[in-house]
């Protein structure tokens, strides 16, 4: 694993709003190819990392280095046009766009025709929005939810509402796939099949760094997890190291020992 | 494959609705005639309106900017066919220079007020599109000094009329043996422009920048982490719709022959606004409904009143003028209060306000 090339670098990279230190000098490697977790409490600064990282926020001091580049992430299309998709905590969907419409929205990113095209509708617009509509079905059969293409995302259940999110986060071509707690609220079998998915996702290409609170899942899927807690990474290792390092458990657990 | 994800699309009506269509929008001006060319007049206005409105429905129905300055653009595009083609400065430049001239200024105008505003939200852009709108008219009002440009409160007269040749669209003359007023020319025109206007609205709303749009009408943050530049997306909205507005301030100069800041106050925006909303936005027929009736609905009351008083009361008891601003917002409130998507919603905006009612 180790001798995989560096994708993603965060250097001492701070957020505070206001008094609240939501981040203090986090720094932390992601290699490519690699499923890396990020754990710690409620409010520990996950999403908070999530948010600099993909220009929704603008970190005070710390930067992120992408791929070999500096990223200058002041705005979140262009960490998406660089390579970094995510899916939100709280599903952002386009409800009332059909499931298929959401993932050709992906698409935006790496298409190219404009108004001119639109109006004229000539043969190379009518291309793109072919391969447009077949790689989002291709993405929809990926995440397998292909039967409920042209029903509205909010009519989705909870699971495929997910599924969708990341088929979306996927038509944008990422190098890296930011997943916000993509079990939650999930069952045991929905949580399974979310991880067979991920499995997936990271075979073909895609590194993933996941925010997730079900332990299971991340020491399942996970080759190395970052603990976060008020605002600092206090651990980071493998999984079965990280289980049993007292800072982490001491976070969790409040001191109390299990 | 190809269409299976349209919705609403007018290509899907049978043939027999556009023939019959068809047949309507020629016969239009020939029936409104009988009545006197006053009626082609009021029908020329209810499609440079349904122009107007399909114009500012990029704005607010795709978008959802809400747009209250829009009579600014069509202010701009007037000026421009007025300074360029009229003795006021002496100038004549034909209309087909002067046309895509006022599209192009109004639509560099819609960039210069998009750029800085588009980061405002719902009242707040209101609120300044409000203000950029009375900021043009007050400058068209005070440009007479101290160099006259504008010609202040006084307008500018003496408009040429849209000429192609010798074949004027003010004057009456026959056309395959059919002899057309003035209106009535200006009649096919609007219409052609009008469909024009739909075309693009239809095919807009069906593309990659329409998806955009709507996406950033759902969730302007998940637009954003999709990796849609929203500012550039929301002010491509913006300037389309203004480029609209400007074509028709420019034919809407032609056709008047006269322009003046009279023509360009609030009340014209929140009136282009109206016929957006309560026909239903960002639906094509719904704006087109709405248009039409706004324009004609007036009209009908303003000369359907009076007589109405005359022989039921024998005098006149209420000035017809207030009386229509009277129905006129009566209408507003009962469709706002029982259609509140619209007379002719898009299933779309249904949806949207069922999930806002939850």
């Amino acid at each position: 694993m180790s001798e995989q090339p560096l994708l993603l670098e965060a250097h001492e990279v701070a957020k505070h709003f206001g008094g609240v230190k939501a981040l203090q000098d986090v720094s932390l490697t992601i290699r490519r190819g690699e499923i890396y977790g990020l754990i710690g409490p409620n409010g520990a600064g996950k999403t908070t990392f999530f948010n600099c990282l993909t220009g929704l926020y603008k970190n005070e001091s710390g930067h992120f280095v992408f791929d070999g580049v500096r990223l200058e992430a002041d705005a979140p299309h262009k960490a998406a046009a660089v390579g970094i998709a995510r899916t939100f905590q709280n599903i952002r969907l386009f409800g009332n766009m059909t499931a298929i419409e959401n993932v050709m929205v992906g698409r935006h990113l790496r298409t190219r025709a404009g108004v001119l095209g639109a109006i004229t509708r000539n043969a190379a617009t009518r291309a793109e929005e072919a391969a447009i509509t077949r790689r989002a079905e291709e993405l929809l059969h990926y995440v397998g939810i292909h039967e409920r293409a042209h029903d509205y995302a909010k009519h989705l259940s909870y699971g495929d509402q997910r599924r969708l999110e990341i088929a979306r986060a996927l038509a944008t071509e990422p190098k890296l796939l930011a997943l916000d707690e993509p079990a939650a609220g999930m069952n045991g079998t929905e949580t399974e099949a979310l991880r067979v998915l991920v499995e997936g996702i990271c075979r073909d290409g895609v590194t993933v760094l996941l925010i997730e609170h079900d332990v299971k899942l991340v020491m399942g899927l996970c080759r190395r997890v970052a603990v976060f807690d008020y605002g600092e990474k206090i651990c980071e290792d493998v999984p079965a190291v990280v289980q049993k390092d007292p800072r982490v458990i001491e976070a969790y657990l409040g001191g109390s020992v299990a | 494959m190809k269409g299976q994800f349209r919705r609403s699309v007018a290509g899907q009506r049978p043939w027999l609705g556009v023939l019959l269509l068809t047949a309507v929008l020629l016969l239009v001006p020939f029936v409104a005639g009988l009545g006197g060319q006053a009626w082609v007049r009021i029908a020329n206005f209810a499609i440079l309106y349904v122009f107007l409105a399909l114009g500012l429905n990029i704005v607010v129905g795709y978008a959802g900017l809400l747009d209250l300055g829009y009579v600014a653009f069509y202010a701009v595009g007037a000026y421009t066919y007025a300074l360029l083609a009229s003795p006021h400065f002496g100038i004549h430049l034909p209309f087909w220079v002067i046309l895509p001239l006022g599209a192009g200024l109004a639509c560099m105008f819609g960039v210069l007020l998009g750029a800085p505003t588009l980061k405002l939200r719902g009242d707040y852009l209101a609120i300044v599109t409000l203000g950029f709108g009375e900021i043009v008219r007050i400058f068209m009002n005070n440009l007479n000094a101290p160099v006259n440009i504008t010609n202040g409160a006084q307008g500018i007269t003496l408009i040429d009329p849209i000429r192609i040749g010798d074949f004027s669209f003010s004057q009456s003359g026959t056309i395959f043996g059919i002899t057309l007023s003035g209106p009535q020319k200006y009649y096919f025109l609007l219409v052609v422009l009008a469909l024009l206007v739909i075309v693009v609205n239809v095919r807009l709303q069906n593309s990659r920048i329409g998806r955009s749009w709507q996406a950033i009408r759902e969730d302007e943050v998940a637009a954003k982490a999709c990796g849609i530049n929203t500012r550039n997306i929301k002010l491509l909205a913006f300037a389309m719709g203004a480029s609209f507005g400007g074509i028709a301030g420019g034919v809407f100069a032609a056709m008047q022959g006269f322009v003046s800041p009279e023509s360009f106050s609030l009340m014209e925006s929140i009136t282009i606004l109206s016929m957006v909303v309560l026909g239903g936005m960002g639906h094509i027929p719904g704006v087109i409904l709405g248009a039409v009736l706004l324009t004609g609905l007036p009209e009908v009351l303003r000369y359907g009143i009076e007589p109405l008083q005359r022989a039921v009361f024998g005098r006149m008891i209420v000035d017809p003028e207030s009386l229509r601003m009277l129905v006129f917002g009566l209408a507003l409130v009962l469709v706002m209060r029982f259609r509140p998507a619209g007379l002719w919603p898009s299933s779309q905006r249904l949806r949207e306000l069922a999930e806002t009612a939850d």
